[in-house]
């Protein structure tokens, strides 16, 4: 048994943290609300770093490793809240790999930026592939491929959709089954979402009878592993959210003197940091189940990314909110950074099926199998 | 990232595992009653595995053990899951009381008390807790007395002694000096149960059973040779015998059965159960919990393979455990409603058995201090304790009492 980090997956980490660290990204999070332009493209970072075609296998010019690795590159963006586009692009170059497009190469070179329009796959109580609603709780029909090779339908709230130049869409044939289409960005409406967390990139979705190219050999297992991708990617950017909310708030906690102490020293405090990095250890441990699953055990990889899912949410809002309380009323200001956190924290957990489905498939999979 | 045991691992648990089918069937129940016969034939079924070395497996060779790492302790314990047959009887003994001696003991002490301990010829019991002492242990009052002719006269109390009522020996932290600070004064003594002034009380839990004692200690002698890590040392050798405890409760929380798929199980048999949201949202993240500690105990066999040792952030894989098994037994009663707390049910004593958990080897609170100053480095608690004589701080706590 060995679950430390290869040295290969410490230098990916390192590279990644060391990448982003020299882009102020915290500080354009802020800016960003005020003015979408001041977010910086990370892309060419990405490409440089050779992240676009991190689960591109190499035979089609990727570097051919796994979901965890990619969960790694995610926690070090979530840490410094880095808006790249890594969510949308990574679920969707395994399934260009997987089908042999002729477009993975530049996908996993990063010239074409590739964006997962994602359906979640049905469960034990919903049997349809459903997608987000522009508002409200009901989900919807995935888009739907006619037999004439047209696309039609909507997808709202779809990350890193602005600016993609290709779309992996799941939708559903003629015959009912769910299938992947490509789709050039010429053919996409993309109504831009800036909501919230300027740092996340989302986007309305419409396919009007665009033509898509069928990805061959992507059946249903095959989409649901790339949900689940998300899904575990999702809860590894969280995660990184999470650690620098903690480290933030321990530091502050040292040097806040109140009635002639450290207000770290009072239990109320102590036990909430505490509660963080609780929180924190179980997320890290599921995204190793998530990761280890994805590759040995693909049977359980709906669990484990769900279930890391739900912590990741869990353990960011309540990170989110000890960073605001642990810093007092500064905290809940634009002079301090924990705005952004929990910013991030309440977008993120609305996201991809939000982390309300994420637990209840935790049951389903569960009840299931029982 | 690896799951699986290495080739001299697979090898080891084959032979566990033949071992194990071959004589699985001299194995008593795996739960049994509280009588003696059946603890004569777990004592008698230890004897059995520490023959074939399946206990004491990270013991040195020389005293009897294996001289095998954690994986192997660990792989004893999930094939003993396996085979559906009971563990050693004593795992307080070999898994923290023996090591403790191995660590602090003289050679006559090893000699004399090893073998008979992981044979289970003689049972041990762990005498630290008392009534005024448990999370903040070194406050024990337990007084032991030194004699003209180098004996001890030992009076007190002690409390949620497991084992304590068919024990022959037991492991004691006592005040011997009440004059310096109270870290200081603590001397760790091996005291012979069935010693005159002796008396063992069985304390009901939740549930109604007994599975805890309190003794007391009317005047007890013992022996010069009963010290253990020299006198005034009492402080360092409980901090070695905790170590093992919370090695030995991390290793050992497989067996203890508090699984997301059990319970899950539990509430699929309910048809209407099953697809309200409100119960899939309670079990799906108590679920997660669960999923979560599972993990962390591969995280920490995979840190004890690399040679590190956990530290004390072990402990939050307790608190998590204790807090998802208590949703679970809320989940399960509220869908099976009050069949669920009948002493015929699978849910009854698990549920009765949980909010006395919570406080088991430290209370979640001082757990949580621990960890906040030991892991995140906050500064601990201002404490009026620091480098006063035991005798003085209980004289204060007796004025504070009389001022309210």
């Amino acid at each position: 048994m060995n679950l430390e980090l290869t040295d290969e997956q410490s230098f990916l980490r390192d590279a990644a943290r060391e990448a982003l660290s020299r882009v102020k990204t915290v500080a354009a999070a802020r800016e960003a609300l005020e003015d979408p332009a001041a977010l910086p493209d990370l892309w060419p970072t990405a490409r440089e770093a050779g992240w676009a075609g991190l689960l591109v296998s190499e035979d089609n010019g990727g570097a051919g490793l796994s979901a965890f690795e990619a969960m790694l590159v995610m926690a070090e963006a979530g840490r410094v809240l880095a808006g790249i586009e890594l969510l949308g692009h990574l679920p969707a170059s395994s399934l260009l790999d997987a089908a042999g497009d002729s477009r993975v190469a530049a996908v996993a070179e990063g010239d074409l930026r590739a964006c997962f329009v994602a359906a979640q796959p049905p469960g034990d109580l919903e049997r349809r592939w459903t997608v987000e609603p522009p508002s409200g709780s009901v989900r919807v029909d995935a888009p739907v491929l006619a037999s004439d090779g047209t696309l039609r339908g909507r997808v709202a709230w779809v990350p890193d959709a602005p600016g993609a130049d290709v779309f992996v869409v799941v939708a559903t044939s003629a015959d009912g089954e769910p299938v992947a289409v490509a789709v050039d960005a010429d053919d996409v409406s993309v109504e831009r979402a800036v909501r919230y967390d300027a740092t996340r990139s989302l986007g309305h979705v419409s396919f009007e009878g665009a033509a898509g190219v069928l990805l061959e050999g992507v059946g249903a297992p095959e989409l649901a592993r790339a949900w689940f991708l998300a899904q575990s990617l999702l809860a590894a950017e969280s995660l990184g959210a999470v650690e620098t909310a903690l480290a933030v708030s321990v530091a502050y906690a040292k040097e806040r003197f109140t009635f002639g102490r450290a207000i770290g020293s009072y239990q109320a405090v102590k036990h909430s940091l505490v509660e963080v990095l609780r929180l924190r250890e179980n997320t890290y441990a599921l995204l190793l189940y998530a990761g280890w699953a994805y590759m040995d055990k693909p049977d359980e990889f709906a669990l484990a990314a769900s279930a890391a899912r739900s912590s990741a949410g869990h353990a960011l809002d309540y990170a989110s909110r000890a960073m605001i309380s642990v810093h007092g009323g500064i905290g809940a200001t634009w002079e301090h950074d924990a705005p952004l956190f929990f910013r991030r924290a309440q977008l993120s957990r609305r996201l991809l099926g939000g982390v309300g489905d994420a637990t209840d498939r935790v049951a389903s999979e569960l009840l299931s199998a029982a | 990232m690896d799951l699986n045991d290495t080739p001299e691992q697979v090898h080891y648990r084959a032979k566990v595992r033949a071992w194990l089918h071959e004589h699985k069937d001299e194995a008593p129940a795996a739960q049994g009653e509280d009588d003696a016969a059946y603890v004569q034939a777990r004592r008698a079924w230890q004897g059995k595995l520490a023959t074939a070395g399946l206990a004491g497996v990270t013991w040195p060779v020389e005293l009897g053990g294996q001289g095998l790492g954690p994986i192997e302790h660990v792989i004893v314990g999930q094939e003993i899951v396996r085979a559906g047959v009971p563990d050693i009887l004593d795992v307080i003994g070999v898994g923290m009381l023996g090591p403790t001696i191995i660590a602090h003991g003289s050679a006559e002490q090893k000699n004399r008390y090893l073998g008979p301990m992981l044979h289970g010829d003689e049972v041990w019991c762990q005498l630290f807790s008392e009534p005024a002492a448990g999370s903040d242990l070194a406050a024990v009052q337990a007084r032991a007395v030194l004699q003209d002719d180098g004996s001890w006269r030992l009076s007190g109390q002690k409390v949620w002694t497991t084992n304590a009522h068919f024990a022959a020996h037991g492991l004691l932290l006592a005040r011997t000096d009440a004059d310096v600070p109270k870290h200081k004064g603590l001397t760790m003594f091996i005291v012979p149960m069935d010693a005159a002034g002796i008396t063992i009380r069985g304390l009901r839990q939740i549930s109604g059973e007994a599975e805890f004692n309190e003794v007391f200690f009317d005047d007890v002698r013992l022996d010069a040779d009963a010290v253990v890590g020299g006198v005034g040392n009492g402080w360092g050798t409980a901090l070695t015998t905790l170590m093992f405890e919370r090695l030995t409760i991390g290793l050992g929380s497989e067996s203890l059965g508090y699984q997301a798929e059990r319970y899950a199980a539990a509430i699929a048999t309910d048809e209407h159960a099953r697809l309200d949201p409100e119960v899939r949202r309670r079990l799906g993240e108590l679920c997660v919990q669960l999923l979560a500690v599972k993990f962390t105990g591969y995280r920490m066999l995979s840190a004890l393979q690399q040679g590190q040792i956990p530290g004390p952030e072990a402990g939050l894989a307790k608190v998590t455990t204790v807090r998802a098994a208590i949703d679970a037994g809320d989940l399960i009663a509220d869908v099976l409603g009050p069949d669920a707390l009948d002493a015929e049910s699978e849910w009854a004593y698990m549920i009765s058995f949980l909010p006395g958990l919570k406080s088991a080897g430290g209370t979640e609170e001082i757990l949580r201090n621990t960890i906040g100053e030991r892991v995140l480095g906050l500064p601990p608690e201002p404490r009026l304790d620091k480098g006063i004589p035991f005798s003085e701080l209980r004289a204060k706590e007796r004025a504070g009492v009389a001022a309210t």
